[in-house]
């Protein structure tokens, strides 16, 4: 069965440029994963308590403690910009403030 | 602006408050927290999003949100779990941020609240675990997002934990959402799991303001005011959005949902158009954390944990007969509630202790930028001082000069008072000598009040205090001359 799906929302969503033989293809596939979800979904569960992780375990905590940082030197020199102490990336859009217009 | 702006309308108000846990350590690595470390120097692989990095729970922070849920009274849930919620902004190097979602660790809480005119309760819908994000500096004419040129990031805030507290929509007016800011901030500050700085952003609010006609069970179109750096300033800018929204539906227009910005210095909320579609944060349970579990002995241990909050404290200094102000600054001032619990408990007097601490000792410690913890002064020192002003060792003004003395370090009251030579006179023959030879020298005044005219009382009164140099007790000197007056009639 065909699961609907907005792939181009997606594919805004996570910052991909996809051309529209890729939107295609990628929505095929994810169509793909979506029934196989959907044939999982048909199962019965009843009395089956759901699962959010393979492990076993909860409460999977550490201690208050302070381990320590890295040298900002090696970690400005891994990044594609910086200025200063800081890292320096590019002007940032989607998002202004308006005028007042109450 | 008046909170309500007309009386056929009523504000529907939900407030989410951020608040920074100070753990030791960040909330999924061992990097230290700490306020204005230079810039990104309290940074690891983990709160930098470095490929391969695996984020790992702090367990102190788990306990204060627990402890902040268990103020509230909230169900502290026996299950629970991360998720991831995706978005992109240069100061999130993940692309998500650790949050919680459907299973959040604090659920239905409440909180009590009083403004001058109203005391209500607001429901507290939510409290969960989540990280904090990086801060961005924008470089350009004049720092405004849209003009900038490009930014600059500084991850030192990046992974700090955050709690974050939902309010029901419950709060209906600017100044019971001021109220409800300074309560929340208050409870947190007394559970010691945040310094809750507004100005320094370790707690910070943001409003859900809708209106709706008085009587309408329908909410109206809301909207989010962001940039909330001060409870004045919450106030101001629900105010503000009130009057608004008001104004546009009445002039026949319909108030847009969407997020607007508080400018503190123009004082108005202005709309911060977002470029994007509708958010969509593609919630997901986190793969790299396992579940959290909350059992009856952890829940038991945390509640058992928590001190006397600030409503219980309020309660039980009014019942004290304090007054409103006073039991005020005791709760506000956690050191100076100490220093008047362990006095009274040792045997002060409540309202005259209350009042010296919040009158000439806060005066003090604001004077020279201390706390009260800094200063000299005891629970020992306040019940002397008590002492010596009920048995009439001190005048009342005396006794600001010794607690003025003991705050400097001088010691215990009566050796300050000796030193400063500041004992009342409790010798009642040295008092009458004084008294007699006053009315001595003003046989005039002693004849008018022999004639029933006791006006001259409080200059006799006077004349004796300076005779004495001010060391004699004026309430006795007063009865002498009055039954001197009489007797002589």
């Amino acid at each position: 069965m065909p699961v609907d799906i907005d792939i181009a929302k997606v594919a805004k969503l996570a910052r991909l440029e996809l051309s529209a033989e890729e939107l295609e293809r990628y929505g095929a596939q994810l169509g793909d994963i979506l029934e196989h979800a959907e044939r999982v979904q048909a199962l019965p569960t009843e009395g089956v308590p759901p699962t959010s992780h393979p492990l076993p375990m909860t409460n999977a905590f550490r201690s208050d403690e302070v381990t320590g940082s890295l040298d900002r030197d090696d970690v400005l020199a891994a990044a594609p910009d910086a200025d200063g102490p800081y890292f320096r990336v590019p002007k940032i859009l989607g998002e202004e403030v308006e005028g007042d217009n109450g | 602006m008046t909170d309500e702006a007309r009386v056929d309308w009523e504000a529907v108000i939900g407030i989410e408050t951020h608040v920074e846990l100070q753990t030791a350590s960040k909330m999924f690595c061992g990097c230290p927290v700490s306020f204005g470390a230079p810039p990104n120097t309290t940074v690891c692989p983990v709160c930098l999003g470095l490929p391969g990095a695996l984020p790992v729970p702090n367990e102190a922070a788990i306990e204060g949100i627990l402890r902040i849920g268990a103020a509230f009274g909230c169900e502290l849930v026996s299950y629970s779990e991360f998720h991831r919620k995706n978005y992109f902004y240069p100061d999130l190097p993940k692309n998500y941020q650790i949050s919680q979602y459907d299973l959040p660790l604090c659920v239905n809480g409440s909180v009590e609240i009083e403004t001058d005119e109203s005391s209500s309760t607001i429901g507290i819908t939510r409290v969960h675990m989540e990280e904090d994000t990086g801060k961005s500096l924008h470089v350009g004419e004049g720092g405004r997002i849209a003009d900038a040129d490009h930014s600059l990031l500084d991850f030192n805030r990046s992974g700090v934990p955050l709690v974050e507290i939902v309010s029901e929509p419950d709060i209906r007016s600017a100044a019971e959402a001021r109220a409800y800011g300074s309560e929340i901030q208050r409870i947190v500050r007394s559970l010691g799991v945040s310094d809750a700085r507004l100005e320094e952003g370790s707690m910070r609010f943001d409003a859900n303001i809708s209106v709706r006609r008085r009587g309408d069970e329908e909410f109206g179109t809301r909207t989010e005011v962001k940039n909330v750096n001060s409870l004045r300033s919450l106030q101001g800018a629900i105010a503000f959005e009130i009057e608004r929204q008001v104004r546009v539906l009445e002039g026949g227009g319909s108030v847009v949902q969407e997020t607007r910005h508080w400018n503190e210095a123009t004082g108005v909320t202005a709309s911060m158009r977002s470029k994007e579609e509708s958010e969509d944060y593609r919630y997901f349970q986190e793969p790299d954390l396992v579940p959290l579990e909350v059992d009856d002995a952890w829940r038991e241990r945390i509640v058992a944990s928590l001190p006397e909050l600030p409503s219980a404290r309020r309660s039980r200094y009014r019942a004290l007969g304090l007054d409103m102000i006073n039991a005020g600054l005791l709760v506000d001032d956690a050191a100076l509630g100490s220093l008047f619990d362990d006095a009274v408990a040792a045997g002060a007097d409540p309202a005259a202790t209350a009042n010296r601490l919040t009158g000439e000792v806060v005066a003090y410690t604001r004077r020279e930028g201390v706390g009260v913890s800094e200063t000299a002064l005891t629970a020992d020192h306040l019940v002397e001082l008590g002492t010596m002003v009920t048995e009439g060792d001190l005048s009342a003004t005396a006794a600001k000069d010794v607690l003025a003395g003991v705050l400097a370090g001088e010691g215990m009251p009566r050796a300050v008072a000796e030193q400063r030579d500041l004992l009342q006179i409790s010798d009642l023959g040295v008092i009458e000598a004084a008294v007699e030879s006053v009315l001595a020298e003003h046989a005039e005044a002693v004849e008018r009040m022999q004639g029933g005219d006791m006006k001259p009382v409080g200059f006799l009164v006077g004349q004796v205090m300076r005779a004495t140099g001010g060391k004699a007790d004026p309430k006795a000197v007063s009865e002498l001359i009055r039954s001197r007056a009489s007797s002589e009639t």
